[in-house]
């Protein structure tokens, strides 16, 4: 799309095509929007008014002076944990209703991305994947080992480690089953459902290269065994490469220390790779010659492929996007501009491009990518659209900076035998709107 | 006789030929064992004229209590003990089964850890311990790190024997009176043990078709 097209309708499509109520909507206007649209009714009946009926009613009645501007507010409290508006209590985690677990310890909460409206996801919605639920860790009681094949074993108290050179990247995690219940046919009904288990994160931490070089791992030493401090005592083998590259000892994400479902007091984290190989509540890493070949990377987090066969130790999250707005379950507000916009990330570098088609496949035009752009992170894109009011299917697709391109279900579908439930399904996801407005979604429907 | 500090520079140089050697998803190679890694990165260069040392020094001993993966290959680190069939049963009955069900057959929180073996070829794999686990030890390592969900790692050494012969016994994988020990237990032969296959991807080739794609 154009930059004009982007740049003549930037002030008022929010209103129009998401649901987000109106005083969260006015916290995200602009210096410039706010100026826009106290300009009022003259502006509002330019060319892009049709999509606005009903959004706020500005400019078809006299309008009051609130009682906010009339009161005093709430003063400031001594102390406070800032909590979002009491009018966002829609923006939560959900477990997801379609694959129901009967106990909720080893169970997932999913990212309300729906209601994301940036690359970062607060630290309060940040997916979960516990084995065994979230315990409650004394940082001054916890330790991380380090041992196994190395020169010297070496234990480091939480103090310790923040002491060390620090780095804070900006990194997406995803769950490798993110996406599991939708495949070949709709089950879920939101993209809190579909792509949920999806977050973007500034984590901060210490590189782990640092704390092996100064234990000084044996050559003969390939793989490294990561084991959380919980009830699951959750452990996978890592190669040493990968500890040795961009692997991160995190204690932070978002500028405060890790919440307590993501790995309080500290956790691995592996870029690019699958959530479940960045464990959490991290004791110990031993370095050995091999892979453990643990139950959680065999007989679970193992892919099915043909001939009976399984795909092990598959760490990498290839490129990936979803449509986020609008996205299923949402209903639109009559014919006229929508920003569409929506995450594309990829495990294998930096998003290089995003396309969008409107028509289910057919014909794609190239959104704009928004930066920064980042490796292995949630990368925002957006692309205007002036819905006719006839039924559409958007869907968006990918393009890393590897030359790979996302993929269909159907082009999946023929190198992979996936029966029960998918992992590693990162194929485009299809929304359809019909002439009603509502959104809906069409996986392996187009 | 290379220094140990030879043999770590050494290391080190291998790995960054192993990054820089190899091809594929991303360019970030495999690791020397043939492991996809994805790109590489992003690293920050941090010149320290004095790196800092924080670590304290542990001995292998005093991590002993943390030390319980088992290597489930060969079962590596299975603890001295026995347990039987018969044992496992009784202790099942009193631990597992109201969560698992009778006979490990699926119960009120947890599906069915018996069968399954054969159905990979089917279009419903069916998932369990017996048709699933390549090497019998990954049922100590899991049992004892994990169960029961309500104490995990508070089950003696012959307990996690007794439960891992009980379940391989449900699955029909060794007789009613199989004794499992740090020996017996790596020998069963599990069924799915060639059932793996290393990492390929990217596997799926997509184009870039912009306009009359359908």
């Amino acid at each position: 799309m154009s930059d004009k097209t982007q740049v003549s309708t930037a002030a008022a499509p929010r209103r129009k095509n998401t649901r987000l109520p109106a005083e969260i909507d006015a916290q995200l206007l602009s210096q410039e929007r706010r100026a826009f649209l106290r300009k009022g009714a003259a502006m509002a009946g330019s060319a892009f008014a049709a999509g606005t009926v009903g959004a706020s009613g500005a400019g078809a009645a006299p309008l009051a002076v609130p009682d906010s501007n009339k009161s005093m507010g709430k003063p400031i409290p001594a102390t406070e944990y800032g909590m979002p508006s009491k009018f966002e209590k829609h923006v939560v985690r959900r477990r997801t209703d379609v694959l129901v677990n009967r106990q909720n310890w080893s169970d997932w909460s999913m990212t309300p991305l729906q209601y994301q409206p940036g690359i970062i996801t607060p630290n309060g919605l940040i997916y979960e994947r516990h084995h065994a639920g979230t315990p409650d860790i004394d940082p001054d009681k916890h330790h991380l080992a380090i041992h196994g094949m190395v020169r010297q074993p070496l234990l480091f108290s939480m103090a310790d480690l923040v002491r060390y050179p620090s780095v804070s990247r900006f990194h997406f995690m995803e769950c490798s089953g993110n996406g599991l219940t939708d495949w070949l046919k709709p089950a879920s009904k939101t993209v809190q459902q579909t792509h949920g288990l999806l977050s973007g994160v500034l984590w901060t931490g210490v590189p782990l290269s640092t704390l092996l070089e100064e234990a000084g791992v044996d050559p003969a030493g390939k793989w490294a065994i990561f084991e959380g401090a919980d009830g699951s005592g959750h452990t996978r083998s890592i190669p040493i490469e990968k500890c040795l590259d961009d692997t991160l000892i995190v204690y932070a994400s978002n500028g405060e220390r890790l919440r307590p479902e993501n790995g309080y007091p500290v956790r691995a984290f592996m870029p690019g790779w699958e959530g479940n190989v960045c464990v959490k509540w991290l004791r110990r890493i031993k370095i050995t010659d091999q892979p453990a070949h643990f139950r959680s990377e065999t007989a679970r987090y193992t892919d099915p492929m043909p001939e009976g066969k399984w795909r092990q130790f598959s760490m990498v999250m290839e490129c990936k996007s979803v449509v986020t707005n609008p996205s299923g379950g949402m209903q639109m507000k009559g014919p006229g501009f929508y920003e569409v916009t929506g995450f594309a990330w990829s495990g294998a570098g930096k998003i290089r491009a995003v396309d969008v088609s409107f028509d289910g496949g057919a014909n794609w035009r190239e959104a704009t990518v928004e930066g920064p752009v980042m490796d292995k992170s949630l990368t925002r894109f957006k692309i205007g659209w002036n819905w006719n009011g006839q039924p559409a299917t958007l869907m968006s697709r990918a393009v890393d900076s590897s030359g790979y391109v996302q993929p269909s279900v159907a082009d999946i579908r023929k190198v992979r035998a996936i029966v029960g439930f998918v992992q590693h399904h990162n194929a485009m996801q299809p929304w359809s709107v019909n002439a009603k407005g509502e959104v809906t979604n069409v996986i392996g429907q187009v | 006789m290379l220094s140990v500090k030879s043999k770590l520079l050494l290391g080190a140089a291998a790995v960054a030929l192993a990054i820089a050697g190899c091809a594929s998803t991303g360019g970030g190679g495999t690791s020397a064992t043939g492991i996809p890694l994805g790109a590489t990165g992003p690293h920050e260069v941090q010149p320290l004229s004095d790196k800092p040392r924080f670590g304290q020094a542990v001995s292998e001993a005093d991590l002993a209590a943390w030390n319980i993966d088992i290597r489930t290959p060969d079962g590596k680190g299975l603890p001295a003990g026995r347990g039987t069939v018969a044992d496992g049963q009784k202790l099942y009955q009193s631990r597992c089964v109201a969560c698992h069900g009778e006979a490990a057959k699926g119960g009120s929180m947890y599906g069915s850890m018996v069968g399954g073996i054969g159905s990979f070829k089917t279009n419903a794999r069916v998932v369990t311990p017996g048709s699933m686990y390549p090497y019998a030890p990954i049922l100590f390592d899991y049992i004892r790190r994990t169960m029961p969900m309500d104490a995990p790692q508070t089950l003696s050494v012959n307990e996690v024997y007794a439960l891992s012969a009980y379940i391989l016994n449900l699955n029909g994988l060794i007789p009613a009176n199989a004794v499992m020990d740090q020996n017996t237990l790596a020998r069963v032969q599990m069924p799915n043990r060639d059932g793996f296959i290393t990492d390929t991807r990217p596997d799926v080739k997509a184009t870039r078709c912009m306009s009359n794609c359908k």
